[in-house]
């Protein structure tokens, strides 16, 4: 397990050296950065001044070392349109993003573990193909049209919910129906095909032959193997979740850092773009460590390969 | 077979069907490949036939006849079938000529993607060692990158367009080919066709393209309709965004986009387009599960 273990954070150390490599390379993909920051009517002299302030003038690698030296300090630098600490900017906005992130999870883990569970106690019947056209639509449902429709029925129809803003916990009850349900088809097939496989298994036939009761044999033996890799698909689906709450967030105008990266995306605010996208990319990297992690801790048999 | 059934009569009777007539009668039975074939069929159609179906110049813009409700609304005429849009221009026109570009895109970043993955993914699984941590590397790098994110910070600096939008979204998706090929080709690799083919002498490219390609097929085409559905979705995300195809072309996307303006008033303008695009979304999902559900090794004649 310690091998393992040394092994997959070595791995996880180079994939942010190499991830963060390429969010500073994008600044270039423009040509030239100051240029793009100074914007189209600056004058030569706004563009050199751009260049000393910024650093630009200097070698590509001196400039990337020192970024990546304040990025693992917490220190991004600082916004061009807000003038503030981006760190700030981010730490002020990511509360509503995480709220909004474990909302989302909880919804779509308390809405597809039980579609699952009897999609596979009952295969075939009317709650199976029920659920399987739950995902089937939910797989085919852009995020951002689903959320405008709701929008239409709950904020104007039936004016039971705000449309926009994150000033309450109403704010986010439309925007947590649409992660969340984004993320409900691939838990529920996970949690439906783990669960049907583990019900043949030789050990819940024996559980059965001593008489235990049906939901003894369900909820202690079957349904706590299968829920496994439930467990380590939720991580990684977090991580996609964040990523999927820039449009969420546009969408509902929620102030979290989602609509932070899409504002600063908007406005050439590079430094706070590249802040966020470099610190989604190590919540990815470090979430899909933990559950790797959590995998070979349950399963003896990774920590061999 | 035809040659058979003309020379002896009973021969279908005494050999049973051919894989062709198992697989065909298995994909007419399917009734996932029916109907999402059927509606996938009928988009493509509608693609192509464009100039001929739309009753008006998608850009042509009239004024006079702005935001008219669709035709089952109650002022709604057959002028304009389903209405026009904040400027005047045809909606039905605009959802017509809207396909192609969704379909342009859809097909080309997954033939961009699927031709980067297919070939890290195969070579990964077929040469494994070096190759192999290389590649599992590359894929974990990609994964970590949030695709939307990345996307619009391309194009946001590189300027939105079509081509751009293909480019990058290419250049993007070839995270699960790569993953699905190598374990493929792994699996095939350990056969003992391929070792004959070795041990006879073939070139290794000679066994990549005859023994490992054909093998892989069934899964990377599953891949690939994944992979062009989920370029569909960003192209309308992004579009939608702003950071995607430009205006005045008629992505979907960007017709949701326009609407949000008017949802309160004319929730038509973003109903839809967004259905549009969510049939588009449900027939190619239909399509590939069925086709995996079809070709997958076990249920295979």
């Amino acid at each position: 397990m310690l091998v393992y273990t040394a092994k997959r954070i070595l791995l996880a150390i180079l994939v942010s050296l190499t991830v963060s490599a390429l969010v500073f390379s994008l600044l270039y993909l423009s040509g030239d950065p100051a240029t793009a920051l100074a914007g189209e009517r600056a004058s030569q002299a706004d563009i050199m001044a751009i260049r000393a302030a910024y650093g630009f003038d200097q070698p590509v690698y001196v400039q990337y070392f020192k970024w990546l030296a304040g990025a693992v300090q917490g220190e991004f630098g600082e916004s061009v349109y807000f003038r503030l600490p981006v760190i700030d900017l981010i730490l002020e906005r990511l509360p509503v993003t995480m709220t909004l992130g474990v909302c989302a999870m909880i919804f779509a883990l308390a809405l597809s573990i039980p579609l699952g569970v009897l999609a596979a106690m009952y295969p075939n019947s009317l709650i199976d193909r029920a659920a399987l056209l739950l995902a089937v639509v939910g797989q085919a449902m852009p995020s951002f049209w689903f959320a405008l429709m709701l929008i239409v029925l709950f904020a104007y129809w039936v004016p039971i919910l705000p449309a926009s803003g994150s000033d309450s916990w109403q704010h986010f009850v439309l925007p947590t129906i649409v992660l969340g349900y984004y993320a409900t088809p691939a838990f529920m097939r996970l949690t439906r095909t783990g669960l049907l496989d583990v019900l043949s298994s030789d050990y819940v036939r024996t559980a059965r032959a001593k008489g235990l009761r049906p939901a003894k044999v369900l909820f202690k033996h079957a349904l706590r193997n299968a829920i496994i890799p439930v467990v380590s698909l939720a991580a990684v689906q977090f991580g996609f979740m964040l990523t999927g709450s820039i449009i969420i967030e546009t969408v509902f105008a929620l102030h979290g850092a989602g609509f932070l990266a899409w504002e600063s995306i908007s406005r050439s605010d590079f430094p706070t773009v590249q802040a966020v996208l470099l610190l989604f990319s190590w919540f990815y990297i470090i979430l899909t460590f933990l559950a790797d992690l959590l995998n070979a801790w349950l399963n003896p048999r990774i920590r061999v390969a | 077979m035809s040659v058979m059934n003309t020379t002896v009569p009973s021969a279908e009777q005494i050999l049973g069907p051919t894989p062709g007539q198992i697989l065909r009668r298995k994909v007419f039975g399917h009734r996932g490949i029916v109907i999402g074939g059927g509606i996938f069929l009928f988009i493509v159609l509608m693609a192509l036939l464009a100039p001929w179906l739309a009753p008006y110049d998608p850009y042509h813009q009239d004024l006079v006849a702005r935001l008219a409700p669709p035709v089952w609304h109650e002022k709604g005429t057959w002028d304009h079938i389903l209405g026009t849009d904040q400027v005047g221009r045809d909606y039905l026109s605009r959802l017509i000529y809207g396909a192609r570009i969704s379909l342009l895109i859809g097909i080309m970043a997954a033939l961009i993607s699927g031709i980067i993955g297919t070939v890290m993914g195969v070579a990964a699984g077929y040469f494994g060692g070096k190759v192999d941590l290389v590649v599992t590397f590359l894929i974990t790098c990609r994964l970590s990158l949030p695709v939307i994110l990345v996307s619009l910070a391309v194009v946001a600096i590189v300027g939105g367009s079509l081509e751009m939008v293909i480019l990058v979204l290419g250049l993007l998706l070839w995270d699960r080919y790569a993953v699905v090929m190598r374990a493929s080709t792994q699996q095939i690799r350990s056969l003992d066709y391929v070792a004959a083919a070795q041990a006879a002498g073939c070139s290794t490219w000679y066994i990549l393209a005859r023994e490992i390609l054909p093998n892989v097929m069934n899964q990377l085409i599953v891949v690939a309709t994944l992979e062009f559905a989920h370029a569909v979705l960003l192209e309308a995300a992004l579009s939608f965004l702003g950071l995607g195809v430009q205006p005045p072309l008629p992505s979907w996307g960007l017709m949701i986009s326009e609407g949000r303006n008017y949802i309160l008033f004319d929730p038509w303008l973003i109903a839809i387009p967004g259905s549009a695009l969510f049939m588009m979304l449900l027939a190619v999902n239909l399509l590939g599960d069925g086709v995996r559900d079809v070709t997958v090794p076990e249920n295979r004649a």
